[in-house]
């Protein structure tokens, strides 16, 4: 109610612009969706099976964005480096899941093979993050806050060309797990196994995390540090073990993700394919509201399915040429609209009144 | 490698075996990293004087000699023998590693993983032995007596030891850097004089000799007579000490004009790329430095400027002109403070990372539109607008990077002049009032939105002028020149210089434009290097490297209190931040 | 401190050269722009400019790998000179290519270039190559423009890379004739690579009286090509043409079977995709797949990849690394034929001779087919092209090339 009246209070011609912009965008969307969904070209089967395999591809956004927002709770830095802790597991593993493939352990015992592959990879990614919070952001924790931004840059460059000095520039690729490549049908719509499974096995790790940071000894450690980290070392904390913990946690679920991804997009495993990952997780955390973890999950899941579905649905209605180009033109769209209307993300906390 | 050694500062108290160890062996896994990444083999055709020594030497030689040298300053006060003994025991413990490796690469089909452990890196390892086992033995000597030496030199006198380093790292420096020396002296003085000193663009022995005596004489020179020199210059009085001042400013004016004669056309066209980014820094300065607006969308302003100008003067299909260049600055530049001021309108309620990311999100809007089908029509898409007619003045038609460089000079004085300007006004301070404190600035009665408003828009003229005499030096535009680098690349000259300071940015946009032009022979490595040396510099100084004077006093306070804080270490710096995350500086 | 110490420097090698005697040349340069003088102990230089580093980095790669294999060929040796290759990375874009041409322009030893990688760079950087006198050819420029006169081009351009015009046109016939295909979409990634030849491929298959039902795109970088497929499935054409680069064509080879349809689809790509692991990338989806591409089949090309195994381990990155080789080897030949040559074994390369040359380059017996340079520097005029056809050799055999269908 406060706001709403100091809202009242303060209309300005920033406000009736804004108004307008909302009004715009979302006459806009419902424009575009109207045309298309009433030229009939695509039926309802067409839009759920885009969802789900948007749902898909945004639970991978938000295994990653985990990432971000955990770092962000405790540190209120952007780790923008984070891309490059997941390419780092899935692309080191790759080379590991060919050998398994090789060897017909794969497809023998694939759910063994799966989790050592993700145990492998979490710990790479696992390792590259602590070594990073050590070497790029550690010093630096009492400089300014853009400081350790330009470092994160740096670690970014540096680890995005390491891998490619290890491994080449060329593209690899993960094996095909027989057991995940069919499909199963509900209804009409026939629906990729690998997509639930790709879902739920991102379910689980989020719900994994989730429990640990409300549940545990450690999680509460981590809000503690989150919440005041003057009073928490007090209390006796140990920050730095907790800011190591919470940067080999956000690892940890990246390279998993860094599996994951291989299993649903198995091509195109190559030093460059952490960047557009991270810049999505990224925005998927600041979706959600940035240090929330089930923020961080929402907005993941809410990029992949507006990219799912935003371009077909909206642009192609609208008219546009090359409607699927711009899907990072809607997904973005898609940020500031709902940053306008909540400028702390979906789920944030109220930081913009309260801290920020 | 050399923050790792800074950060074990704390246990310098006590060197003892095991940071030995623990030095040696970190030694040795940078030696193995940097020959796994494939650098040692790359640059083992690079030679660095001719016939005798190559880059991949050098690159392998370095880190258990710089390793042995740091350890050995650990343990200043310490027997000579002992230092000595020190370093032969990092120069062993450095092989270890890579023995591993060569292990590896012989018995294993590791190379489907690691494509650089090749057949060829084993042999440069073992130094072409046949026997792995002799040329194992001649690594050993060959990195023992390298980390002996880097021991040995710190027994040596300040004096001769700061002169030797300094002719070694001349002359590594200019063998580095020959390829341009050679191409500037063969402009000058002819092929048959550079043949002299120089085999096919590498240093003889004799010329790398000659270099490294006079820097070591020079040195030396330097040492003894240099404060002397500096200490007369201040007794002068006060009307002299202005003179020189003058005369300095006049000379440095001087150099200012003839430098692209001087350089020649490929150091000229690096000046060009740098002063492009002085300017784009000193208008993202306005917002990011002065105003605290945390933008990663510079991008926006630098596409429109360049788009626009491309639109305007093309005489290709796209083009509505041509309209003259310098009509079309001003354009450029108002359409690109239009574009400031629309997006900065629905982003003027969001704070601090709120706004990097909605920011990031309108410079992807940007490329994404111009790369698009959807506006190919009339911007080209992919294909870019070609045929772009250069600036003339009458007859004079400005095509090479000597004539753009002072087109881009004038800019950059303006935009210079502007800031100076701005930095001490009325609404510069209404602008820091917002960074520091934006609910406190409102409380002030400062109108935070105009002052917003204006800051962005300020800013992005900057961008708009820089995009459109981009386009007119390239006669070309293609989208992928709009990416989300752009903007990083300008913040990060911002941060590295000194946020808020102006000749920080020029430094930060040679240091992060230039060097990079200058090590275009590393290729490949070229951007580890760049991922390197912005992790380097701002561990090294976080305060940027030529911060105002104001900033340097904030945060050598809060460095100070950090320090006091010992075992919350540093803690209540971020925690006075988290209060206030909008405040970025 | 050091400043000074380079001005010292600087006078010390200026008495120096006031000093130094300039031996008469006993060969004399009469090349309308200029030559280039190599001293007995000096190598020939020539250069690359290549995109080697960002997400490009395999395009440059790849070709490297093939001049730098090409120069092994000759035991690093042209007339009893040894070769040296300097490289510079022009990054797929203008500015890179600005930059780097501007870089190798101020060398005056460098004979001639083998790049650039993207058109882009080609654009920005040719007219300063040219000025300089040099010639550039390259493995993998493709933009029409650049061998127009009406265009960008400069003198002293060639390309072994099959300009879009051809490539796009023979792709569209053989879909429409061959194929019988009268339906077909395009999906393009915003290179001008591609686009140009989706652009070209449409307007043929119109020409010859097809449909196009729709021409998208995606972006470099986009793993879910689900939207774009499930908006070209609503058409279900006969073809869809794809001249993408890897990975953007193995997602929309591997996902164009997930979607509702594209069943009896063929999918059609261009060299872009011609790599080895292309097909063991995308899986099974590629079988039935078509490539366009340089024509390389047979022993020439079979040793080349066996010495790209052993020189960097494993496959080419890309499918332009053949192009680069016979670039390198029309440049070293061309060289070869117009060097005078001194005594004491001091060449002289005159630069308009070179760059005839290459322009009469007829009938040369490249691993790519058979070439010939036209005025314009087109030099792989479209009869070394073939149409491939991936089958499940490829796929999991580890065969490579595939068998080529279809031949001019």
């Amino acid at each position: 109610m406060e706001d709403l009246r100091r809202r009242l209070d303060g209309v300005s011609w920033v406000d009736l612009f804004l108004w307008g912009l909302r009004i715009v965008i979302i006459l806009l969307i419902a424009v575009g969706a109207f045309n298309t969904l009433t030229s009939g070209k695509y039926t309802i089967t067409t839009w759920i099976s885009l969802s789900i395999s948007g749902l898909a591809q945004g639970s991978i956004y938000a295994l990653i964005a985990l990432g971000y927002t955990l770092v962000y709770g405790i540190l209120l830095m952007i780790n923008f480096a984070h891309g490059e802790v997941f390419m780092s597991g899935a692309f080191t593993t790759v080379f590991i899941a060919n050998y398994f493939n090789q060897t017909g352990f794969l497809n023998t015992y694939p759910l063994l093979a799966i989790l050592i592959l993700m145990v492998i990879a979490a710990l790479v990614s696992m390792s590259v993050a602590v070594l990073l919070e050590r070497i790029a952001y550690r010093p630096l924790r009492g400089a300014p806050r853009l400081v350790p931004l330009i470092t994160a840059i740096g670690a970014s460059f540096f680890l995005q060309y390491s891998f490619r000095g290890f491994y080449g520039s060329g593209f690899q690729t993960y094996p095909t797990v027989t057991a995940l490549s069919g499909t199963f049908t509900v209804g009409k719509v026939t629906i990729p196994v690998v997509q639930v499974v790709v879902f739920f096995a991102a379910i689980a790790l989020m719900s994994g995390l989730y429990w640990l940071v409300e549940r545990t000894k450690m999680g509460k450690s981590m809000r503690a540090v989150s919440e005041d980290k003057e009073v928490a070392a007090l209390m006796g904390i140990d920050i730095n073990r907790v800011i190591v913990f919470t940067f080999a946690i956000g690892g940890l679920l990246a390279g998993a993700a860094g599996v994951i991804n291989g299993l649903y997009r198995p091509q195109g495993v190559y030093f460059f394919m952490g960047f557009i990952p991270g810049i999505k997780a990224f925005t998927s955390a600041v979706l959600g509201g940035i240090g929330s973890v089930p923020g961080a999950m929402l907005g993941g899941l809410f990029l992949g399915v507006i990219e799912s579905i935003g371009p077909n649905l909206v642009l192609e209605g609208l008219g546009i040429d090359g409607a699927n180009q711009l899907k990072d033109a809607i997904a973005f769209t898609m940020l500031v609209l709902v940053l306008i209307f909540r400028p702390q993300g979906i789920l944030g906390e109220r930081l913009s009144e309260k801290k920020a | 490698m050399a923050h790792m050694a800074m950060m074990n500062k704390t246990d310098e108290a006590k060197f003892d075996g095991r940071a030995l160890v623990k030095f040696g062996l970190l030694a040795g896994v940078v030696a193995t990293y940097v020959a796994v990444i494939g650098m040692i083999a790359t640059f083992s055709q690079r030679q660095v004087v001719a016939g005798l020594l190559t880059l991949g030497q050098v690159l392998l030689v370095a880190p258990p000699l710089g390793m042995a040298y740091f350890s050995a300053r650990k343990m200043a006060g310490e027997s000579g023998g002992k230092i000595l003994a020190a370093g032969a025991s990092i120069g062993l413990l450095t092989t270890l590693p890579l023995i591993g490796l060569i292990i590896l690469a012989n018995n294993t089909n590791i190379r489907i993983m690691f494509v650089n452990i090749s057949p060829q890196l084993v042999n440069i390892l073992t130094f072409g032995q046949d026997s792995v086992f002799v040329g194992v033995l001649l690594l050993l000597v060959v990195l023992a007596l390298a980390s002996v030496a880097g021991a040995g030199l710190t027994l040596l006198p300040a004096r001769w030891r700061q002169a030797l380093v300094m002719g070694v790292a001349s002359t590594l420096g200019i063998a580095l850097m020959s390829e341009l020396f050679v191409v500037i002296l063969r402009e000058r003085l002819g092929n048959n004089f550079v043949r002299l000193f120089f085999q096919s663009g590498v240093m003889r022995w004799y010329t790398a000799v000659g270099i490294f005596l006079i820097a070591f004489g020079f040195t030396l020179f330097w040492q003894w007579r240099g404060t002397q020199m500096r200490g007369r210059l201040q007794q002068f009085t006060a009307p002299r000490q202005k003179q020189v001042r003058w005369s300095g400013a006049g000379i440095s004016g001087i150099i200012l004009l003839i430098l692209p004669w001087a350089l020649g056309t490929f150091l000229s066209e690096v000046l060009n790329n740098v002063g492009l980014y002085i300017l784009m820094g000193l208008g993202l300065n306005i917002a990011v430095g002065l105003a605290g607006l945390l933008d990663l969308g510079y991008v926006t302003n630098f596409a429109v400027g360049a788009y626009v100008t491309a639109v305007l003067t093309t005489t290709s299909q796209y083009g509505l002109g041509p309209i003259p260049f310098w009509l079309v600055i001003p354009i450029a530049l108002l359409a690109a403070m239009l574009t400031g001021f629309v997006f900065a309108l629905p982003v003027l309620r969001m704070r601090g990372d709120y706004l990097a990311i909605a920011t990031l999100g309108f410079g992807e809007i940007i490329r994404v539109l111009v790369l698009s089908d959807w506006l190919a029509s009339r911007i080209g898409g992919p294909q870019g607008i070609l045929a772009l007619q250069n600036p003339s003045i009458g007859n004079f038609f400005f095509a090479r990077p000597e004539h753009f460089y002072y087109i881009i000079l004038v800019a950059c004085l303006a935009m210079l002049f502007v800031s100076v300007r701005l930095n001490n006004s009325r609404t510069g301070r209404q602008w820091m009032a917002l960074r520091e404190d934006e609910d406190v600035a409102a409380a002030m009665g400062i109108d935070t939105i105009l002052t917003k408003l204006l800051a962005f828009t300020l800013s992005a003229a900057a961008g708009g002028v820089a995009g459109a005499i981009f386009a007119a030096k390239l006669g070309t535009v293609f989208p992928q020149s709009f990416n989300l680098f752009v903007s990083i690349n300008v913040l990060s000259i911002i941060i590295i210089g000194g946020m808020g300071s102006i000749p920080g940015i020029v430094l930060g946009a040679f240091l992060l434009i230039g060097a990079p032009e200058l090590l275009r022979e590393f290729q490949e490595y070229r951007l580890l290097i760049y991922g390197a040396l912005l992790i380097v510099v701002m561990l090294r100084r976080p305060e940027g490297l030529w911060p105002s004077a104001t900033r340097r006093r904030e945060l050598q306070d809060a460095m100070d209190l950090t320090s006091h804080l010992g075992v919350v270490h540093s803690e209540v710096i971020s925690h006075g931040q988290s209060a206030n995350p909008s405040r970025m500086d | 401190m050091k400043r000074i110490a380079l001005l010292l420097l600087a006078a010390l090698l200026f008495t120096l050269a006031l000093s130094a005697c300039s031996g008469g040349d006993e060969l004399v340069c009469e090349d309308a722009i200029g030559c280039v003088t190599v001293a007995p102990d000096e190598p020939i230089t020539i250069a690359y400019m290549l995109t080697i580093s960002g997400a490009t980095a395999f395009l440059g790669e790849d070709s490297r790998g093939g001049i730098q294999i090409a120069i092994d060929d000759r035991g690093g040796k042209l007339l009893d000179h040894d070769i040296n290759l300097k490289g510079e990375d022009s990054g797929c874009s203008a500015e890179g290519g600005q930059t780097a041409a501007q870089k190798l322009a101020a060398d005056t030893q460098i004979v001639g270039i083998i790049g650039s990688s993207c058109s882009s760079e080609a654009t920005a950087g040719l007219p300063i190559i040219s000025e300089a006198g040099m010639l550039m050819i390259s493995p993998s420029n493709t933009a029409p423009a650049l061998t127009d006169k009406e265009g960008t081009w400069h003198p002293g351009y060639y390309r072994t890379a099959h300009n879009d015009l051809f490539q796009g046109r023979v792709a569209a016939d053989y879909a429409y004739n061959e194929l019988g295909a009268r339906t077909a979409a395009t999906i393009h990634d915003g290179s001008p690579y591609a686009d140009g030849l989706q652009g070209v491929f449409a307007n043929r298959f119109k020409e010859l009286g097809g449909t196009i039902t729709f021409q998208g795109a995606v972006n470099v970088g986009d793993t879910d090509m689900r939207p774009i497929l499930t908006n070209v499935g609503a058409d279900s054409p006969d073809v869809l043409y794809f001249p993408i680069f890897e990975p953007e064509g193995n997602f929309i080879a591997a996902q164009s079977k997930e979607v509702a349809g594209l069943e009896n689809t063929i999918l059609f790509g261009a060299d872009g995709l011609l790599s080895e692991s292309f097909p063991s990338g995308t899986g099974p989806a590629a079988v039935g797949m078509y490539l366009s591409g340089p024509y390389v089949e047979g022993d020439a090309y079979q040793q080349l990849l066996a010495k790209w195994d052993a020189k960097f381990g494993g496959p080419p990155p890309s499918g332009f690394h053949a192009h680069a080789y016979d670039a390198t080897n029309i440049l070293l030949d061309a060289i070869e034929k117009v060097a005078l040559k001194g005594d004491d074994g001091t060449l002289l390369i005159p630069r308009q001779a070179l760059r005839d040359a290459v322009t009469a380059t007829a009938g040369f017996r490249g691993v790519t087919g058979t070439l010939a340079c036209n005025e314009t520097g087109d030099c792989a005029t479209g009869e070394a092209l073939g149409i491939y056809r991936i089958t499940d050799a490829e796929v999991s055999g580890g065969n490579w090339p595939p068998e080529a269908v279809w031949t001019p």
